[in-house]
């Protein structure tokens, strides 16, 4: 038997390492391998396992004999979906690189620089970290630049290959899933960049005939350690087997907990060992990057694309990665191609929403993105329709949110977030954010005034107008989205004092209702807040925790 | 200054973190010293990322996650009952020094929210998800 166990950080979170341990211990003596894996999307069936092909979900340690066994009901594997970036997640073992070279990887190139880039820009890819620029022309630029900086004391006629994996999203892993479950497609996608940005002269220039010192940094979030430790591997496979090391070779630096550094010019900062605060551009880092030098950063689920297109000439790269998360009911990694609408996402791969509650909205794009409601439900997922939602396509969160969520409450949620790692360089965007989140605080704590959402909107267009990054510029995406679909539920919060969402906890009130109360007593001696005499809640005391709602048996308490 | 040792502050601060648990002005003073980086730059850039911690932490790092996963799924319920069960603000230590409890942007196991991990050289470093206010008070009275 070839047994594979899911073992991304989500299934190990799951109980994946304990499974593991026991198959291997109980495999030992019979003909059965057990590999890990990376994760292969179903993060709600974790922890996964899968024999021969089938899939066992949901394993418990009591399972792991009757899988041995053959006994356990198989699942078939749904695989309906077309995977390019995560072609070989859940399916290698990702600390093998024979695995990665079995599926095709590690093929000699026989182009030259401009055929790569010729490929590249066949495919149509476009930068999956959010923005959509096309790789292609990034690429091009940093070829045809030249190092002409004096400023920095390293040596000279040198360029960078960056890969941008400092996912900071927050309700985004897909960066996540494929570093840990198939790390050689990124590295391979950075040498691939390295070749077609270094090697060779561009036409006419003769002082750079042999072609340009190429390395390659990959910046990772210092939050992802098994991360980390899968690149290490597969960057000590890769140079044992002469792909790095020789012409062009790898390090990793881990980032240090700062949103801000997504930004091209703040990772840069960062790399340097800066604050990472970002710079006007231009100069675009294809001209003067890391250290003055020509730098090519692209982000990891671009950089795996790359070795596919090399290999399916003529193919379009027209997938997109998407976390799956929230109130939906099967969460998880999803890849689909580009034109299928947000409804097909929600519905027939994310199976609806969680306990048949009425699907709200999602959230696309994070703290730059925005919430499109359920009516828009049939926009396609393109880069330009998405746009025209005032949403973005963003690195790939899907927030799916029910009836539960308010929406007020979720920008300010954004907004929060936004205010914490802002860099504090641009006005606009460390005052102006701040004023935003204080407006949306009162209006979600009841005391909204007449004006605010007018206020809201000015103070949105002149944060975007006066910020110098993409952070500042994008900040109050959440608030404008929310106050273009679901307007009525701030005026709700500032004139009627009413979340509809039953979210806002400042303006719920708690009540026992006396006809369905058996008096057991329970809610008056677990309030924390000794809010509850005679079965009567004072909601002076009251602190809105909502336990007395979940602990009664008989549905009593009411939320108004 | 060589561009090198400029390049790995953050990595000296880093490694000194993981050492010591966190940074003291002493310590940040030190490494200026030995590195020739001014003092005021190796504050600025250990004020500037949310990784370098400032006072000291208990045996236990908590580490709730407040991604928009975990926000939706109701991960203010769980903040409260770690704050209500410990007794403890964020990013403070609980008296005796057993758990320091903060908060953190996104753990990436968006489909485990809410989710939390806990960092202890003990018990090593374990993730948990699908926290209620009863589970949460549970596993932290484990450690």
């Amino acid at each position: 038997m070839n047994i594979k166990v899911g073992m991304g950080s989500c299934g190990i979170a799951a109980g994946a390492g304990e499974i593991f341990d026991l198959l291997v211990k109980r495999a030992k003596n019979t003909d059965s391998g057990v590999t890990p894996v990376g994760c292969n999307g179903m993060c709600y069936l974790e922890p996964i396992v899968e024999v021969d092909g089938k899939m066992y979900t949901q394993v418990s340690e009591a399972d792991v004999d009757d899988i041995l066994s053959g006994i356990k009901p198989l699942h078939e594997a749904e695989q309906n979906q077309n995977r390019i970036a995560l072609r070989n997640c859940g399916i290698i073992n990702p600390e093998n690189i024979d695995e990665y070279i079995e599926k095709g990887g590690y093929q000699p190139l026989n182009l030259t620089p401009e055929e790569v880039i010729e490929k590249v820009k066949a495919s149509g890819l476009a930068g999956r970290g959010g923005a959509g620029f096309p790789t292609w022309f990034k690429w091009d630029a940093c070829r045809k630049a030249t190092c002409s900086s004096t400023a920095s004391p390293c040596s000279d006629n040198k360029k960078y290959v960056i890969c941008n994996a400092d996912e900071g999203d927050p309700g985004a892993f897909m960066d996540r899933a494929i570093l840990e479950g198939d790390p050689h497609s990124v590295l391979e996608g950075m040498l691939i960049c390295a070749h077609a940005i270094g090697r060779g002269a561009p036409s006419g220039n003769s002082s750079l005939r042999d072609g340009a010192l190429v390395e390659g940094i990959i910046y990772v979030r210092a939050e992802y350690p098994l991360v980390i430790k899968r690149l290490e591997i597969a960057i000590i496979q890769a140079r044992e087997r002469g792909f790095l090391g020789n012409q062009f070779d790898i390090k990793i630096k881990a980032g240090a907990g700062a949103f801000v550094c997504g930004e091209e010019t703040a990772l840069i900062a960062s790399l340097e060992g800066e604050r990472g605060m970002p710079r006007l551009k231009p100069p675009f880092p294809a001209e003067k990057g890391f250290w003055g030098k020509p730098s090519n950063i692209n982000n990891v689920e671009t950089f795996a694309n790359v070795p596919w297109i090399m290999q399916n000439s003529g193919k379009a790269a027209n997938t997109k990665v998407f976390a799956l998360t929230g109130k939906i009911a099967k969460g998880g990694l999803v890849e689909v191609p580009m034109g299928c609408t947000i409804k097909d996402v929600v519905f027939n791969i994310g199976g609806g929403i969680q306990g048949g509650k009425n699907f709200k909205a999602v959230q696309l794009g994070g703290p730059s993105g925005g919430c499109i409601p359920a009516s828009l439900q049939d926009t396609k997922i393109d880069y330009k329709s998405l746009a025209e939602t005032g949403a973005i396509m963003g690195s790939g969160g899907m927030v799916v949110m029910d009836e539960s969520s308010c929406m007020v409450d979720m920008a300010r949620y954004f907004l929060d977030f936004t205010c914490k790692e802002s860099c504090g360089k641009c006005a606009h965007c460390r005052v102006g954010n701040r004023r935003l989140l204080d407006i949306l605080e009162r209006i979600c704590n009841g005391s909204g005034k007449d004006g605010d959402i007018e206020l809201l909107e000015e103070l949105s267009e002149e944060i975007k107008a006066g910020s110098l990054c993409a952070l500042g510029q994008t900040a109050p995406n959440p608030v404008l989205t929310t106050l273009r679909y679901f307007k009525n539920e701030y005026e709700d919060h500032i004139k009627n004092k009413k979340c509809t969402a039953k979210s806002c906890k400042k303006l719920l009130t708690y009540s026992i209702d006396l006809n369905k109360c058996k008096k057991c007593n329970l809610c008056v001696k677990k309030c924390a807040a000794n809010a509850i005499t005679d079965f009567v809640i004072n909601d002076e005391k009251c602190t809105k925790c909502g336990f007395c709602e979940s602990l009664c048996k008989f549905e009593a308490v009411t939320v108004n | 200054m060589s561009c090198e040792c400029r390049e790995n502050l953050i990595e000296i601060l880093q490694k000194t973190q993981e050492e010591s648990g966190w940074l003291s002005r002493e310590t940040l003073e030190k490494i200026a010293g030995e590195t020739g980086i001014k003092p005021a730059k190796v504050i600025g850039v250990a004020t500037f990322y949310a990784q370098f911690r400032d006072k000291p932490v208990g045996k236990n790092l908590i580490l709730l996650c407040q991604g928009t996963a975990c926000h939706v799924n109701g991960s203010a319920e769980i903040e409260a009952a770690i704050r209500e069960h410990l007794k403890v603000e964020e990013g403070e230590i609980t008296e005796g020094g057993k758990f320091t409890y903060s908060n953190v942007a996104c753990l990436g196991c968006c489909s485990l929210a809410p989710a939390m991990m806990i960092i202890s050289k003990e018990k090593g470093d374990k993730t948990y998800g699908k926290l209620t206010r009863e589970s949460v008070v549970k596993i932290l009275d484990e450690y």
